[in-house]
């Protein structure tokens, strides 16, 4: 049962040979995997984060010109909405395209796993505005180089994409005495105008986001100071293009804004922080990457991701001290992981996302898609459309989060369709053969080989409970 | 077996053709033939904090307006003002269904109001508000649930679900051992019947597999059903002019909570969630981001009122959310999590026309660590009060079983008409 568990749990669910692939050595088949970077297995073009966002900057300027030239006071969000949709749609269709290709295709896929487990982590959304087209460069810019590399680097990357500042408001946030806040501030002195109209000062969401859902986890040991101070250190951790005050870096680029950033030392969980500008919140950042409550969290979430809804205490226990002895070396978390008893309990099964689900489809079937609305099809219809998990704690991932009984309908429902388009050429059993190996029930057989056709049948493998779990 | 073998591929067009006279011969009398207890029971869960300042703006607090600047809601009167509640406190003027019924004596307003939870963040502040704990983890199954087990039997001694959650999957407040249905209003056609009847065959050694997929059968039928029924109703819109006229999701959930509730044997209870209101930047005042998310609020709501009609007199809505938001403004034209916010009751069932706040005020030495609204009312106290005037759940199991470690938050009285 090895080799199923590491190319069913572990990877992305067997496309036909895999399994034998795996059988010798299943444990090395898996570390094989997570060496180097992780690109996308399918070689499209795919346009980089800081073309598209500029691209997304010079449609807005454009409308907005259209707007004032027409006068047209009402159409006024809907114009810019607009702009935003139609400078992103093709990038996100795009992506989410390549993204299942890679996934159906991909010969390192517990490597892709991780590539989407830390993509959940670190989720965006795709649902806010100014992210939908940049969402899945976060996942194939910031995470795929660093997935196998130290977990301070792939933590830089990422609060240093332009995804995740958009996402989490921080490209706008300042500092009181910065020198923006006290430029403008002498200016309404001046006038004799009372308070200015706008006032400068911290969002606190990134801040927050990075030590809660990031890195140390809500119960890590911080306080709301913490919080506000470190959305104080990485005042100016921004976007470069812009206009006036917002003048200045690459457009689309990460950009330390200087004239943003609060001045001087900080206090942040008790260490005073002396360091300027960029470097101070690079400090935190590789500070709280070290911290035995961040490496206790990250066990716990690949622990349950990868073996059980309710984390194994020794597990978790035996992967978070992987992590603090090798400084956050992330091939030996994972290789912890992989040695952990628990990894291969045949019993202990994780019931399939829908992302899960359709991969794993994918894979067994040998397909891949070949239309980004086939994908986009099939993930509104089974409720997780991707880069859209809503809120930046990700996708939940627990059963009881995917286990409703409509969702079951709308997965008989689309089962049932890819059985109707796959119809011709399957021999049912060789497919759960190849697809579930020993996890394969005998009733589960008996029903493929009943089924009234061979669609049907392969809608009756999909949705077999076997099949459901990794 | 999930429902009577053997079954034919053509059973379940044959229900849906042959209607509520048909389905009562073939399918277990308890779903059917249930009047239920008249009370009707939806919550509306609003995922990312509202900001309680904004849909519920005190304009007579001196403070309101150094604070919340840019993103108060002015005075009752003004250009753009406050839909007015009383001499402090109006609606935001995107809400203008809930001030309809605040003058109809339908809606109570709750304000300086929080769940137990005092840090801020989003996922504990949401698994302590539907947990019903005082702490966010703790048990895996929520108040509602609990409450659910609870609940008198209807006259006719119910056994089918009684609660129905408008998503795909069952969010934490519904979840746990009572079994509930979960309907999104998006519609499965057309599941192929033989396919599902070996599904049921291949399942029947998997309990959990099984019981889910009797549940959405269950549900199919109940949805046909309540379509046939509006179909019969001559008054009733068709389903694609019901979906012109709630273009937004609040709108199309709540839609399909009242289909379910009005159909025969319907869930009693209903849970609807709507998120959007996480306002970090660029919140929008009278007008703007919330404004357009305050107005989908506002209509999903009627859509529910209206779609209800006939059951609106014994309904009870309550509209919650994880916290508040931060009084003052912050450095992104929007505000960041906070403490105290503010909840609504509405219904025929509710002796509403009322604000309901002991407000400690905006001052900056009244706010909870220097920038929160604080807190003096527990939701627990007033959703104890409706699970046991509305729901007539006995005091006692509300207290043990329901919301434990609740002893501090007191029921508060008379919210439900007698």
């Amino acid at each position: 049962m090895q080799a199923e568990i590491a190319v069913l749990r572990f990877g992305l669910g067997a496309r036909p040979g895999d399994l034998t692939a795996a059988a010798q050595e299943p444990r090395a088949w898996l570390m094989s995997q997570i060496k180097g970077p992780v690109p996308l297995a399918v070689n499209v073009p795919l346009a980089p984060s800081d073309q598209i966002f500029a691209g997304l900057l010079a449609a807005r300027d454009e409308r907005q010109k259209m707007k004032q030239a027409s006068a047209a006071e009402s159409a006024d969000a809907k114009v810019v909405f607009n702009a935003i949709r139609e400078a992103y749609q093709p990038h996100y269709r795009a992506q989410v395209l390549a993204r299942a290709q890679s996934a159906a295709l991909t010969s390192r896929p517990f490597a892709e796993r991780l590539v989407h487990f830390w993509a959940n982590h670190f989720a965006v959304s795709a649902d806010k505005g100014v992210v939908y087209g940049l969402a899945g460069t976060l996942e194939n810019e910031a995470i795929r180089p660093h997935v196998a590399g130290r977990f301070v680097d792939l933590l830089t990357a990422v609060e240093q994409h332009p995804a995740m500042i958009a996402f989490l408001d921080n490209q706008y946030s300042v500092g009181k005495d910065s020198m923006a806040a006290t430029h403008v501030a002498a200016r309404f002195r001046g006038a004799d105008s009372g308070q200015p109209k706008r006032q400068f000062g911290i969002n606190e969401n990134l801040a927050r986001e990075i030590l809660e859902l990031h890195t140390l986890g809500v119960n890590g040991g911080y306080s709301q100071t913490d919080v506000t101070s470190f959305a104080q250190i990485i005042t100016g951790w921004s976007i470069g293009g812009g206009k006036g005050r917002l003048a200045g870096g690459v457009p689309g680029r990460f950009y330390f804004r200087d004239n943003l950033h609060e001045p001087g030392p900080k206090v942040f969980l008790g260490k005073t922080y002396t360091e300027q500008g960029q470097r101070q919140g690079e400090a935190v950042l590789a500070d709280l990457a070290r911290r035995p409550e961040t490496a206790n969290f990250i066990a716990t979430k690949l622990v349950r991701h990868f073996i059980a809804d309710d984390p194994p205490p020794a597990a978790v226990d035996r992967v978070a001290r992987a992590f603090l002895k090798s400084g956050g070396d992330l091939p030996q978390v994972y290789a912890a992981l992989i040695e952990s008893p628990d990894s291969w309990d045949a019993d202990a099964r994780k019931f399939k996302t829908p992302e899960d689900f359709v991969f794993s489809t994918l894979r067994a079937l040998n397909v891949s898609p070949a239309q980004p609305e086939e994908v986009i099809r099939t993930f509104d219809l089974l409720g997780q459309r991707q880069y859209t998990p809503g809120s930046p704690a990700g996708w939940p991932d627990t059963s009881k989060s995917w286990d409703g009984s409509d969702a079951l309908m709308h997965r008989v429902l689309w089962a049932s369709r890819v059985g109707a388009k796959y119809e011709s050429g399957v021999e049912p059993a060789d497919l759960a053969a190849a697809a579930l190996g020993a996890y394969a029930r005998p009733d589960t057989l008996t029903a493929l080989r009943r089924a009234a056709t061979s669609g049907q049948a392969v809608a009756l493998l999909l949705m077999s409970p076997e099949f459901q779990r990794r | 077996m999930p429902w009577p073998a053997p079954m034919s591929s053509s059973r379940r067009r044959f229900l849906i053709g042959a209607g509520a006279l048909a389905a009562s011969a073939t399918i277990p009398n308890a779903l059917f033939a249930y009047t239920g207890g008249s009370s009707r029971l939806v919550v509306v869960i609003l995922r990312g904090a509202l900001d309680g300042l904004a849909a519920v703006p005190p304009y007579g607090d001196p403070d309101y307006l150094s604070l919340h600047r840019e993103l108060a809601i002015a005075a009752p009167g003004s250009p753009e003002g406050a839909l007015a509640l009383n001499n402090t406190f109006g609606l935001h003027p995107s809400l203008s269904f809930l001030h309809e019924r605040f003058g109809a004596g339908e809606l109570v307003v709750f304000d300086a109001v929080a769940s137990p939870y005092r840090d801020r963040s989003h996922f504990d502040g949401q698994n302590v508000l539907e947990n019903g704990l005082a702490k966010p983890i703790g048990t895996a199954d929520g108040w509602l649930n609990r409450a659910l087990a609870a609940l008198p039997r209807g006259g006719s001694g119910r056994s089918g679900e009684r609660a129905v959650a408008i998503s795909q999957n069952v969010p934490l407040i519904l979840r746990g051992e009572a079994a509930v249905i979960s309907k999104s209003p998006q519609a499965t056609p057309d599941v192929d019947e033989d396919l599902l009847a070996r599904l049921a065959d291949l399942y029947s050694k998997d309990d959990w597999f099984s019981a889910r997929l009797s549940e959405a059968v269950q549900t199919e039928k109940m949805v046909d059903g309540a379509a046939a029924d509006s179909a019969a109703d001559s008054t009733a819109m068709s389903k694609a002019s019901a979906k012109a006229a709630y273009p937004n999701r609040v709108g199309a959930v709540a839609h399909m909570a009242a289909e379910l509730m009005r159909s025969d044997g319907g869930p009693e209870i209903a849970v609807i969630e709507a998120s959007g209101w996480d306002t970090h930047a660029n919140q929008g005042g009278a007008k703007g981001l919330l404004a357009t998310r305050l107005a989908g609020l506002d209509q999903g709501l009627k859509s529910l009122a209206d779609g209800l009609g006939p059951l609106w007199p014994q309904t009870a809505v309550l509209v919650v959310t994880e916290f508040g938001r931060t009084a003052a403004v912050n450095g992104t034209r929007g505000t960041d999590h906070g403490t105290g916010g503010c909840a609504f009751l509405l219904g025929g069932a509710v002796r509403g026309g009322r604000v309901i706040a002991d407000w400690p005020g905006l001052a900056r030495a009244a706010l909870l660590d220097n920038r929160d609204l604080k807190p003096t009312l527990d939701l627990r106290s007033v959703f104890k009060t409706v699970l046991d005037e509305h729901m007539h759940v006995d005091a006692n199991t509300l207290a043990k079983r329901v919301f434990p470690d609740s002893s501090g938050a007191r029921p508060l009285q008379g919210l439900i008409r007698a």
